[in-house]
C-alpha cells in the first residue's frame, strides 16, 4: 500500500511540473493563432475565439524572418557537423590514447565551456570587424564551435570509453587498419553518443541569442532568435506580439521534430550483446 | 597453415616488471598448443604478443619462418577468439562472420558462400539474420569462432574462450573446438587457466609461472613427469600431495610413515637431508587383506572428511607437519593461487569402500609412484627413475 501511495505522489508531482513547463509553450501557441486585433480584446481568453493562420502568413511574407530562418539552418547545421566531426576525433583520442597533457586538455575544455560568453562579445565584435568576418556566417560559426566543442568532446569521450577495447582489437586482428576499425566498428557503436552530441550542439546553435545579436547587423547572417527582436507588426500600429509568437512556433518545430526522430537513437544501449553481460 | 616460433620473448612493462620472461617455444604446423598457468602468469600477454596486440620488448616471433615483430595485427593473418567474444553488436551474425572478408573486399558471392559454409559447420545457419545481443552465450561463442574460420588464417588463437560459459556448455564447446581443430588441421594456440581444458585439448601444453616457461610437454608427460613442484601441483585435481620428508640413514621419514625408498631414488636424493615428496591422491589404495606389492609402503591414518561423488571418493587425512617445512609450500601455494588451509593428505579411494569420517584406515602406496622434489629449487629429482 505504501508503495502505491508513493507512486501516486510521483504522478501528481509529474503533472504539476509538466503543467508548469508547458504553460508558456501553450500560451505561445494560442497567441500565435490569435488575430493581431483580437489579442488586445476587452475580455481576454486563453484560447483564441477564432483560430487564424494570419500570423504565419505575416512572418513568412517577411524577408526578415525567411532570411533569418535560412541563416539559422545554415549556421546551425554547418557548426553542428564541424563540431561533431572534430569532437569525434578528439574524444576518441582522449578515450583511447595516453598522451602528455591529456588532463590539461580536458580541464581546459571544461574551462572554456564555463567561460562567460558575455565577456567575449566585445572583443569578438572588434576582432571580427578587423578581420572582415563581422556579420557573416563564418563569424557566428567560429564562436559556436568554440562553445559547442568542449561539451561535445566530454559527452563523446564518455561514450567511447564505454566501448570495450576488444572491439578495436578484434577488428584489427580481423584485418582492419586502425582507421577502418574506427569507422566500421567504433563509430557505429558510438552512434547514440554522436547523435546526442549533434542534437545538443544543434540546439545550442539554434537557440543562441547573444552572439547572434551582437555579431550581426543585417539579414546576411542574422539568425532567428536575433531576428525576432527586430520584428514589427504589419503596420507600425499593430502589435507584433502575435507575429513573434507565430515565428517562435515555427522555430520550435524543427527542435521538436529532431527530438522525436532521434529519441530512440539517443537512448544508449546499442553496445548490449557486444560482450557477455 | 604455419608454424609459430617464439625465441627468447620478453615483455616488460613501463615499471620494468617482466610479464613474460625469456620464453622460447616452437609450435609445429597444425599443432594444438595450450598455454596454461595461474592468473597473472603472462599466458594472455604471450598470446597477445603473437597476434600483435602487445609489443615485443625483446626476442623474436616468427610465423611460417617470417619475423613478425614489427608487423601490425592485420598483416599477421591470424584469427583470434576473445574471452568475451568481441562480436560487433551493430552487425548481424552474417555480417559479423563476413567482417574479415568484407575488409579484404571479397566479392559478395564468395562472401556469401564462405559465410554459409562456416555457419553450416557451426550450426548457425538459422541465426544468420539475428544480432549478437539476441544470442545465447554458446551461440555467441560459435559466432566468434565463425569469424575466425571463415578466413584462411595461418593460425587460430584462443584467449580463454570458454571461461564465460556455464559448466555444461563448456564441456560441449570444448569437444566442439577440438573436433573443429582436428578437421581443419590448423595451428592453434589456446590460452586457459583451466587444467581440464589444457589436458583434454592440447597436443602439447606449455605451463607458465610468473612469466617463465616451466615445462612444455604432452598432457600425459606433464602429469606423469612434472619437472618441478609447480608443474606437479598445478596439473591434477585434486592436486598432488606434498609431504615434507627428512632423510635419515637411508630412510625417508614422512609425517605419516617412514620407509626405505628404492635405491635409485635414494641415489637421486644424494646428501640432501630434507626433501619434498609428491604423491598423487589416486596412487593410494586401501589395504584389504593381502595383495601388496613387495615394495609397497603401508601406514595407518584417521579419516577426517570423506567426499563421496559416486564415481570417485576422496578422503582427507590430517597429519602433524614438522617445523620449518612450511615456507616452500607456502610459496608454492601462493603461485598456484590457492591457500594452504591445513596439512592434510588427500587420497582417492575406491567409491565402493564404505568409509566414514573418524575411521582409521590402512593405506598403501608404491614408492616408485612418488616424486621427490628438492626443497630449495622445487626441481623434480626422480625424473626418469623407475
Amino acid at each position: 500500500m505504501e508503495g502505491r501511495r508513493t507512486s501516486h505522489w510521483w504522478t501528481v508531482w509529474g503533472v504539476l511540473i509538466l503543467a508548469w513547463a508547458m504553460f508558456p509553450l501553450l500560451w505561445m501557441v494560442s497567441l500565435a493563432f490569435k488575430s493581431p486585433e483580437t489579442f488586445r480584446a476587452g475580455t481576454p481568453s486563453f484560447f483564441p475565439d477564432e483560430w487564424t493562420w494570419e500570423n504565419f502568413q505575416t512572418v513568412f511574407d517577411d524577408e526578415l524572418f525567411t532570411s533569418a530562418l535560412r541563416n539559422s539552418f545554415g549556421i546551425a547545421i554547418i557548426a553542428t557537423v564541424l563540431a561533431v566531426v572534430v569532437a569525434m576525433f578528439a574524444a576518441y583520442a582522449i578515450a583511447r590514447l595516453e598522451f602528455p597533457g591529456k588532463r590539461l586538455l580536458l580541464s581546459m575544455a571544461l574551462a572554456i565551456a564555463m567561460f562567460p560568453q558575455a565577456a567575449l562579445v566585445g572583443p569578438l565584435f572588434n576582432m571580427w570587424r578587423g578581420l572582415g568576418i563581422y556579420d557573416t556566417w563564418l563569424g557566428l560559426i567560429i564562436p559556436y564551435l568554440t562553445f559547442a566543442l568542449p561539451l561535445s568532446i566530454w559527452t563523446m569521450s564518455a561514450f567511447f570509453r564505454q566501448i570495450p577495447w576488444e572491439m578495436e582489437q578484434a577488428a584489427q586482428v580481423d584485418g582492419a587498419t586502425p582507421w577502418q576499425a574506427f569507422r566500421r566498428v567504433i563509430v557505429p557503436l558510438a552512434a547514440p553518443g554522436v547523435f546526442t552530441t549533434a542534437i545538443l550542439t544543434f540546439f545550442f546553435c539554434w537557440n543562441e541569442f547573444l552572439f547572434a545579436i551582437s555579431l550581426t547587423s543585417t539579414d546576411r547572417a542574422r539568425t532567428v532568435p536575433a531576428a525576432l527582436s527586430f520584428f514589427t507588426g504589419q503596420s507600425q500600429f499593430q502589435s507584433p506580439v502575435t507575429a513573434i509568437m507565430a515565428a517562435s512556433v515555427v522555430v520550435t518545430i524543427p527542435i521538436v521534430i529532431l527530438v522525436l526522430v532521434f529519441q530512440r537513437r539517443i537512448v544508449a544501449g546499442l553496445t548490449s550483446g557486444a560482450v557477455k553481460g | 597453415m604455419a608454424d609459430i616460433t617464439l625465441q627468447n620473448v620478453v615483455k616488460r612493462y613501463g615499471d620494468g616488471f617482466p610479464a613474460v620472461n625469456d620464453v622460447s617455444l616452437d609450435i609445429a604446423d597444425g599443432e594444438f598448443m595450450i598455454l596454461v598457468g595461474p592468473s597473472g602468469c603472462g599466458k594472455s600477454t604471450l598470446l597477445r604478443m603473437i597476434v600483435g596486440l602487445e609489443d615485443i620488448t625483446e626476442g623474436e616471433v616468427t610465423i611460417a619462418g617470417e619475423r613478425v615483430n614489427e608487423k601490425a595485427p592485420k598483416d599477421r593473418n591470424l584469427a583470434m577468439v576473445f574471452q568475451n567474444y568481441a562480436l560487433y553488436p551493430h552487425l548481424t551474425v552474417f555480417e559479423n562472420i563476413a567482417f574479415p572478408l568484407r575488409l579484404r573486399h571479397q566479392p559478395d558471392e564468395e562472401v556469401r558462400r564462405k559465410v554459409e559454409e562456416a555457419a553450416e559447420t557451426l550450426e548457425l545457419t538459422e541465426h544468420l539474420d539475428r544480432r549478437p545481443s539476441n544470442l545465447s552465450g554458446g551461440q555467441r561463442q560459435r559466432v566468434a569462432m565463425g569469424r575466425a574460420i571463415v578466413r584462411d588464417a595461418s593460425a587460430f588463437l584462443f584467449d580463454e574462450p570458454l571461461s564465460n560459459l556455464d559448466a555444461k556448455l563448456r564441456g560441449q564447446m570444448r569437444t566442439e573446438i577440438l573436433r573443429l581443430q582436428r578437421r581443419l588441421g590448423i595451428t592453434t594456440v589456446y590460452v586457459t587457466h583451466d587444467q581440464v581444458e589444457a589436458m583434454t585439448l592440447g597436443d602439447r601444453v606449455a605451463l607458465l609461472r610468473r612469466g617463465e616457461l616451466q615445462q612444455v610437454a604432452a598432457p600425459r608427460a606433464l602429469y606423469e613427469e612434472p619437472v618441478n613442484m609447480f608443474v606437479a601441483g598445478f596439473i591434477g585435481s585434486p592436486p598432488m600431495n606434498f609431504l615434507p620428508a627428512v632423510v635419515e640413514g637411508g630412510e625417508l621419514r614422512l609425517p605419516v610413515v617412514g620407509f626405505r625408498p628404492p635405491d635409485d631414488v635414494l641415489a637421486r636424493v644424494g646428501d640432501r637431508s630434507r626433501v619434498m615428496v609428491g604423491l598423487r591422491p589416486e596412487r593410494f589404495t586401501t589395504v584389504t587383506g593381502d595383495g601388496a606389492g613387495p615394495d609397497d609402503v603401508e601406514f595407518e591414518a584417521e579419516v577426517d572428511v570423506v567426499e563421496w561423488l559416486g564415481n570417485e571418493q576422496y578422503a582427507y587425512l590430517p597429519y602433524d607437519e614438522p617445523e620449518g617445512a612450511d615456507t616452500t609450500l607456502e610459496e608454492l601455494e601462493r603461485d598456484l593461487d590457492s591457500e594452504r588451509l591445513r596439512s592434510q593428505l588427500v587420497v582417492a579411494l575406491d567409491p565402493a569402500d564404505a568409509i566414514a569420517s573418524g575411521d582409521r584406515i590402512r593405506l598403501r602406496f608404491d614408492p616408485r609412484s612418488m616424486h621427490v622434489f628438492d626443497v630449495e629449487t622445487g626441481e623434480n629429482l626422480t625424473l626418469g627413475v623407475g
